[in-house]
């Protein structure tokens, strides 16, 4: 694509145009946070279940969709499905500005320097797995470490174990205390002369701790260690900057930030990148082949083989656009409102106690009950239509480290309200009857 | 719609607090392990086999209402009972909790065990109502591997 091409299409921006036109004047007359409206952007949220209003509490999984997004994706099928980077005719042409004007956007989201530094991938899982088997397969050798955090999702722990048993190389965990906060000065301790990567979360997905990443990464580039952020549940709830941050990779899912299943993305400095070598090897992601040598595709191509997911990179781009339209920093503001709201609420019913207590939390209330199990928890409140998730979250570690087996976990978005959490307090009260 | 009593019956509940032959059991001559890697409840399941015919059975662990009532309900029905007698209940169990006509004509005499037909109502709790069946099933098999319901 050329640049010319590139920069028609950050102008032309057909999904923003039509976004913006839509919320904007609304939140001019009210410059409140307007969940109500927000509410109706996602059809999803309209529906009853069992004749129930559905509640719905399990956004750190994954979070739904709104119109926009489904319908970028509608619109991509009906008018501009062709195959990407390659064609001469209009819609492949047309198809490649609407995949890279979704570069574009992510790269605004995150603060990247360069949109070559936003690699497409199918989610942060891909994203972490990708940097462990190139950057990580060149620099990890026997006896090196790789530093990651007692809080890890099973993404952040297995591709780094899978490389350390290849290695020979050892895998070192920096521990967490009651609350569910890192020990930043523990972390410190753990980063030594054979550490060659630090792999560390933005944000728990079971506990909901926000990490003190910008001081991790500090303390690990001090040492000249390279700093890779499992950013899946930080990105719908803070502002990420990455330069701000100084981190040298960053991954996250689509999904869990309003955009489609099986698209994510792997930020990583330019740098770093060029002198990695490809993840996997195919067409998109080479410049020239003959049976004898192949180059490889400039940045973020190289890094991207096969056709990509092309409908999925455009639903994630008209969702980092909605969220831009509502503001990250507003979203942020009335989830922490409503996970304080929650905390409050659900930790005064008796025999409750909140796993994970950590004094900067985003988006997740994770909890037990006394004699009673979460898996019971669960299936009683999807009685009461209110969905949260049950089980040990990808992330037993954790679990281990609180000394149960699993928790009940409520998570919430830009769309829920007071009055869910009214719903969920009332059906653990439901849950507490029926144990009686 | 499916009732939540229709589930969690008080016969279900009380087991669930109160499990019977819940314990190790030290003469165990079989036992077998079982977990649901989705929600983590873990049991261990201990036979004392005189040839074919069940002895003494207990179990230990953790795991939700469900599963823990199903394991506790299953050792007080198959004590003096023989392998033959627990795999035949175990097919009717299965039948039951899964919404399932009995597999070959006639219906399994469950007896007590009919206080979970609620569960084939709640797809997503079958495999809690049958995992310490399945890990009955390895111990008696003398699998050494721990087993899995994925």
């Amino acid at each position: 694509m050329t640049t010319a091409a590139k920069k028609s299409a950050a102008k032309s921006r057909p999904v923003a145009a039509r976004q913006a036109s839509a919320p904007s004047p609304a939140r001019e007359a009210a410059p409140a946070y307007d969940v109500e409206k927000i509410r109706g952007d996602f059809p999803i949220l309209r529906q009853k279940i069992r004749g129930k209003q559905l509640v719905y509490l399990d956004n750190a999984a994954t979070s739904q969709k709104p119109q926009s997004v489904i319908n970028a994706i509608t619109r991509y099928y009906e008018r501009d499905n062709a195959n990407i980077h390659r064609g001469v005719h209009f819609l492949s042409e047309h198809a490649t500005e609407e995949h890279e004007a979704a570069r574009s956007a992510i790269q605004g989201f995150l603060n990247a320097a360069h949109s070559k530094e936003i690699i497409f991938v199918r989610g942060a899982t891909e994203g972490i797995n990708l940097v462990a088997q190139t950057y990580g397969r060149v620099h990890v050798g026997g006896g090196d470490e790789v530093l990651i955090t007692a809080m890890e999702h099973h993404s952040n722990i297995v591709p780094w174990q899978l490389l350390c048993e290849e290695k020979g190389a050892k895998l070192r965990v920096a521990p967490i205390n009651d609350r569910g906060e890192l020990l930043l000065d523990e972390f410190a301790n753990l980063l030594g002369p054979r550490t060659k990567i630090a792999a560390v979360t933005h944000v728990s997905n079971a506990l909901g701790s926000i990490t003190p990443i910008r001081k991790m990464v500090e303390l690990a580039h001090a040492r000249n260690i390279p700093v890779l952020v499992d950013g899946a549940q930080a990105v719908p709830h803070l502002k990420v900057d990455v330069q701000a941050l100084d981190c040298d990779f960053y991954a996250f899912s689509g999904h869990k930030v309003y955009g489609p299943t099986g698209i994510g993305v792997l930020y990583g400095k330019a740098a770093l990148l060029e002198a990695m070598p490809p993840y996997q090897g195919g067409g998109d992601m080479i410049s020239s082949v003959t049976f004898e040598k192949t180059i490889f595709n400039k940045l973020p191509f190289k890094f991207e083989a096969g056709t990509p997911d092309i409908s999925g990179a455009i639903g994630l781009g008209a969702a980092i656009r909605y969220l831009d339209g509502i503001g990250i920093e507003n979203a942020a503001a009335h989830e922490r409102d409503l996970l304080e709201y929650a905390t409050g609420k659900v930790g005064a019913i008796p025999g409750i106690r909140l796993v994970g207590t950590a004094r900067e939390k985003a988006g997740v209330l994770s909890f037990v009950m006394e004699g009673i199990h979460p898996h019971d928890i669960g299936t009683i409140l999807d009685q009461e239509s209110i969905a949260i998730r049950t089980g040990h979250h990808c992330s037993q570690p954790v679990m281990e480290r609180f000394g149960i087996p699993a928790t009940a976990r409520a998570s919430f978005a830009l769309y829920n309200t007071r009055e869910e959490v009214d719903a969920l307090v009332a059906g653990i009260e439901k849950v507490r009857e029926v144990f009686a | 719609m499916a009732d939540l009593r229709d589930l969690y019956q008080d016969v279900i509940l009380e087991h669930s607090k109160a499990p019977r032959n819940f314990r190790e059991m030290a003469g165990a001559n079989h036992k077998a392990e079982g977990f649901n890697p989705l929600c983590g409840d873990r049991f261990t399941i201990y036979l004392d086999l005189e040839g074919d015919s069940i002895r003494d059975i207990s179990f230990q662990g953790s795991g939700c209402a469900i599963s823990k009532a199903s394991a506790s309900m299953m050792t007080q029905s198959l004590k003096g009972k023989t392998k033959a007698d627990a795999e035949k209940l175990f097919g009717g169990f299965h039948d039951m909790v899964t919404g399932h006509e009995p597999s070959n004509g006639a219906p399994v005499e469950l007896g007590k065990l009919t206080v979970f037909s609620g569960v084939s109502e709640f797809p997503v709790r079958v495999k809690c109502a049958t995992l310490a069946w399945h890990t009955l099933q390895a111990a008696l098999e003398g699998k050494q591997d721990a087993i899995s319901t994925e």
